[in-house]
């Protein structure tokens, strides 16, 4: 477990503040302890810190993750949240998506949203904007990037993609493997 | 009587010449055939030794060459040309080498790689059949270049090149390049196979460095202060060098972090946060566009609650504004005005 150096851990804020704008800080500033973000094996994790002390005594090898994994880092120095982020994101997030229950379970198989799929929408999200995805009955179900603003949304063709899908929590099953 | 009396002693005479083929040993002596080669562990006699040392030794090896010879004649033999040839067995005597025996040839990069990612070879034919040149070709070696000569005669220059370009000469520039740089893998394989430690090439200058090895002059230059570089300012874009063994080069660089520190995490933390939401936002004129409709469609909504005697309250009070994007004809309803002075300047029909 490293920091961030300084480079990775603007992209991390940078990457966050898509999806929940100005809450960032509330991930760092918590009232029930101290929490940071460390990186192992270019995942990025969040951990509070009294368990990040316990850690230490473990190496670089036999240590497989600590605390949440919020996304890994490419080779290009790009990062992508994992699914795991989501329960972090999920409270924060200021742009929210509604699937129509019938869209559900297309989603959850990591399809994008098209406009017949959608249920409701955050008023003026623009596009390419970060957005959380709900079910109707306010499930978070994962994470995505508006393909049109919420105007473009009310014009737009009924099979027109609307939100491109980033992440479900489908893939607690199908990327199971590589999600910690 | 004295016949035969001559004869023995002739015999005997003869017999002496040859010393006997059976050999009295205290010990048994080791025999290795296969090597052709024969251990006596019996003492010497260090009698014989001390008085006549030159005899006894060549009656020694004699005696024993004897023994190896005996060994040998108990194979089974065979006559080959007028000459009786026996097989040796395998040699059980182990020899010590010199040197250590050679291992197998370290692979070069791409035979690690083909074997990793299990390609195999695949041979080609010495002569392959051209289709354009209807006739039989050969794949590589002798005449291979004349025939390509002959097949390549006219070549196309593409049309984004300058036309004077001598596509010929290219080509030829190409498979020298090619030449080079196999020479130069050739070269780096057998660096490898030697597990020498090559110097880096370093800054190669503005021409033949590559953007990551610029990269990583500049970070290199860059913390290469007293202070690595911890003071150094930072071009809004710039990008750190990144890769195996970039670490190892730059200052400082190898030290590691503890994992909590003594500054408090959370503060810088908070301090990039800022700078990162601080950040001046792209001016999104669709977002703009977007959000300017949406307030005026609630401050319109908001007005025609305030005035309940409309019916549904929707219309629009628009008819200030709509002056503004031009007159409307009057209809045949419009005045006249005849006692107006028609305008002056050339008369319209």
């Amino acid at each position: 477990m490293k920091r961030l150096s300084d480079e990775r851990a603007k992209i991390l804020f940078e990457h966050l503040s898509k999806y929940i704008g100005t809450n960032v800080k509330h991930l760092i500033d918590r009232p029930d302890g101290t929490y940071c973000f460390r990186e192992h094996k270019d995942r990025v994790y969040y951990v509070s810190e009294r368990i990040l002390k316990l850690s230490e005594c473990f190496g670089y090898k036999q240590l497989v993750c600590v605390g949440t994994c919020f996304g890994k880092f490419s080779k290009t120095n790009k990062l992508k949240f994992h699914i795991t982020a989501l329960y972090y994101l999920a409270p924060y997030a200021q742009y929210k998506v509604w699937v129509k229950p019938s869209f559900e379970q297309q989603f959850l198989y990591g399809n994008h949203i098209p406009k017949t799929g959608l249920g409701r929408i955050t008023e003026n999200a623009g596009q390419y904007q970060g957005v959380v995805v709900y079910s109707m009955n306010d499930l978070p179900l994962g994470f995505g990037v508006l393909a049109r603003s919420t105007t473009d949304c009310k014009t737009a063709d009924p099979m027109t993609t609307v939100c491109f899908h980033q992440s479900d929590i489908g893939e607690y099953i199908r990327a199971e493997d590589t999600l910690f | 009587m004295d016949v035969v009396k001559e004869v023995l002693a002739k015999h005997q005479k003869e017999l002496d010449k040859y010393k006997p083929i059976t050999v009295e040993k205290h010990l048994e002596c080791r025999l290795d055939v296969g090597s052709l080669l024969i251990t006596d562990p019996n003492d010497f006699d260090d009698r014989e030794l001390r008085d006549n040392k030159e005899e006894y030794l060549t009656a020694l090896t004699r005696e024993n060459t004897q023994l190896l010879v005996n060994a040998i004649w108990e194979l089974p033999t065979e006559r080959v040309d007028e000459s009786i040839v026996a097989k040796l067995p395998e040699p059980t005597t182990v020899l010590p080498r010199l040197r250590k025996p050679p291992g197998p040839r370290p692979l070069t990069k791409w035979e690690k790689f083909a074997k990793e990612k299990g390609i195999s070879k695949k041979k080609k034919d010495k002569k392959t059949y051209d289709e354009t040149m209807d006739k039989w070709v050969p794949t590589y070696g002798f005449k291979r270049a004349e025939a390509e000569k002959a097949k390549d005669w006219v070549l196309e220059v593409p049309q984004n090149a300058d036309p004077n370009t001598d596509m010929f000469q290219k080509k030829i520039d190409l498979r020298n390049e090619k030449v080079a740089k196999n020479e130069i893998q050739r070269m780096k394989n057998i660096v490898r196979a030697k597990k020498i430690d090559m110097p880096r090439s370093g800054y190669l200058g503005p021409e033949a460095a590559s953007s990551s090895q610029l990269l990583t002059a500049v970070t290199v230059a860059k913390s290469s202060t007293a202070s690595v570089g911890k003071f150094q300012n930072k071009l809004p874009k710039e990008k750190e060098a990144r890769g195996l063994g970039i670490k190892e080069l730059i200052p400082g660089g190898k030290r590691k972090q503890s994992h909590i520190t003594q500054t408090p995490e959370k503060e810088a933390n908070l301090d990039l946060i800022k700078s990162v939401l601080n950040k001046k936002p792209k001016l999104d004129v669709s977002k703009a566009v977007s959000m300017e409709k949406r307030d005026n469609r609630l401050a319109r909504e908001a007005e025609a609650e305030n005035e309940p005697g409309k019916k549904g309250g929707k219309k629009p009070k628009g008819k200030g504004s709509r002056k503004a994007v031009g007159k409307k004809s009057k209809g045949n309803r419009g005045q006249r005005a005849p006692g107006k002075k028609a305008q002056a300047g050339r008369k319209r029909r």
